[in-house]
């Protein structure tokens, strides 16, 4: 197994081409680009057979996704930010038509001001499409997830598009070792991809033309059951992966660091986990007792996991890359509401931080165990200094 | 300000003998998956034709069967026989009024839908 040092955007690279997709079709964007340059350089190479498609937009990009996976091949596309935003009309026609389509998020804020820095708030806008949403922390994790992600999507009881989101530039940019398996390996676990509908000159059918009131509200209960199998498709996708690959992270849906007799955690998402981790060590070497507690899983939201892993603190703190103008952050709103009916339940606190590139440091994390260990009520802070 | 007297109506109201129905088993809608349409053709089973309010009355006397109208359906509602065209196929009319418009000879005419 070779070890190289390469971007995270080239680890996802390679690791779309492992998967194969016959059909790609992008539509470059800050800080997606280098996925894309890396695909297209692999295709001119010959080391990838795929049928890259130079689309006008994003809009476009994945309305081509959507015929090109309709037609039963497996399908693969990028973006970011006003990319993301611009597919967004498309994004519902994806997971209705319940075609297992997987992209990559560079994920950067969303304008105006114009800012082409990481934040979370593209990929969140895009919160309710019925797309699963994984997001990752590290170059290695963005290599295993997005292939991860084929197999998810692909699986009969789901069939629902999937979003891999890394953090623009501060990890889509960042070379990082990387394990890199044999593709005799990545077969293994990536069985074909076997479509059930498909259109199909010698058997005709139609995809998704009409659902008229007597049965739409059916097909919308059925994309909802398919997210709820998704939770534990997604779970057996990631043990699988230890078995063949010797990483996990997690239980694939959430992983808790150092969470073992923890008064205190910290919920976030994405690269900034990282910076947790370090946070924690040092707090726990001072005999401090402290956590974390990685949202791996956004879309379907892991209730029953959140519950379990809430169950002994007395004080969360979420930290939201994003807002939900007029109320809060998207994550701090669903992690209240998945604990709201237990009895036992920790104090939870939001802040709101790194929004359009801001650095999220160690000493930022430090001062919010500080602020919770503190408190006896909750707060609400954005982390403007 | 005036008293509004309250009408006592209780009285009057009869009571509603209950009625025993069997209870009607609950047929379960069978859907695909991505709301597919497996069946080519189907189309032709969900009759549009159902929310027209203007409907093209056609004068068979007038008509010179010049096919103005069979050539400016938008849909398929003017059926054509022997080469002639036959009382029009309402069950995919939406009433858009085109055949009627182009008919030179005054032989179609729009109606109000009797409902």
């Amino acid at each position: 197994m070779p070890r190289k040092v390469i971007e995270a955007s080239t680890a996802v690279a390679e690791a779309v081409k492992f998967c194969k997709p016959a059909v790609i079709p992008m539509y470059p964007i800050t800080p997606q680009t280098h996925i894309v340059e890396r695909i297209s350089e692999f295709i001119n190479d010959g080391d990838l057979d795929s049928e890259m498609i130079h689309v006008e937009s994003e809009h476009s990009a994945l309305s081509a996704a959507i015929g090109s996976s309709a037609t039963g091949v497996r399908t693969y596309t990028a973006t970011a930010s006003q990319g993301l935003a611009l597919m967004h009309e498309v994004l519902f026609v994806a997971s209705g038509m319940r075609l297992p389509i997987v992209m990559n998020v560079a994920n950067r804020a969303l304008s105006a001001p114009i800012n082409i820095w990481n934040d979370h708030s593209d990929s969140m806008a895009a919160r309710d499409s019925s797309w699963i949403q994984l997001y990752v922390e590290s170059a290695q994790e963005a290599f295993d997830t997005t292939i991860q992600a084929f197999k998810i999507a692909e699986n009969k009881k789901v069939l629902l598009p999937i979003m891999v989101c890394l953090d623009g530039f501060t990890l889509s940019h960042v070379y990082e070792p990387v394990d890199l398996p044999q593709q005799s390996k990545v077969n293994g676990y990536l069985p074909k991809y076997k479509p059930s509908n498909i259109l199909d000159v010698k058997k005709p059918v139609s995809l998704g033309p009409i659902g008229y009131p007597d049965s739409f509200m059916h097909f919308k209960k059925a994309q909802q059951d398919a997210m709820d199998n998704a939770l534990k498709i997604i779970k057996k996708s990631n043990s699988e992966f230890k078995t063949r690959f010797k990483r996990s992270y997690g239980n694939g849906l959430i992983e808790t660091y150092n969470l073992k007799g923890a008064k205190f955690a910290i919920v976030c998402a994405g690269s900034i986990c990282g910076t947790t981790r370090v946070a924690v060590d040092e707090l726990r070497k001072q005999g401090i007792k402290v956590g974390l507690i990685k949202i791996k899983c956004f879309r379907p939201f892991p209730k029953e996991d959140i519950i379990a892993a809430c169950k002994k603190l007395t004080g969360v703190a979420v930290i939201d890359r994003a807002v939900s103008f007029g109320f809060e952050g998207p994550m701090f709103t669903d992690l209240k509401a998945a604990i709201f009916n237990e009895k036992k339940k920790p104090l939870i606190h939001s802040f709101i931080a790194g929004l359009g590139g801001r650095d999220v440091t160690k000493n930022d994390m430090l001062t919010i165990f500080k602020k919770i260990s503190k408190t006896k009520k909750p707060i609400t802070e954005w982390l403007l200094d | 300000m005036r008293k509004i007297k309250k009408k006592t109506t209780t009285k009057s109201i009869k009571p509603v003998k209950k009625i025993k129905s069997k209870p009607k088993k609950k047929q379960e809608l069978k859907i695909s998956v991505g709301a597919a349409v497996l069946t080519p053709g189907s189309s032709i089973k969900h009759k549009t034709g159902d929310w027209r309010s203007m409907y093209p009355d056609w004068d068979k006397k007038k008509c010179t069967q010049c096919m103005a109208c069979w050539m400016y359906c938008p849909d398929d509602s003017i059926p054509v026989k022997n080469k002639k065209r036959i009382e029009t196929d309402l069950d995919f009319c939406k009433g858009c009024g085109i055949c009627a418009k182009e008919c030179i000879f005054g032989a179609i005419e729009m109606k109000k839908e009797k409902k």
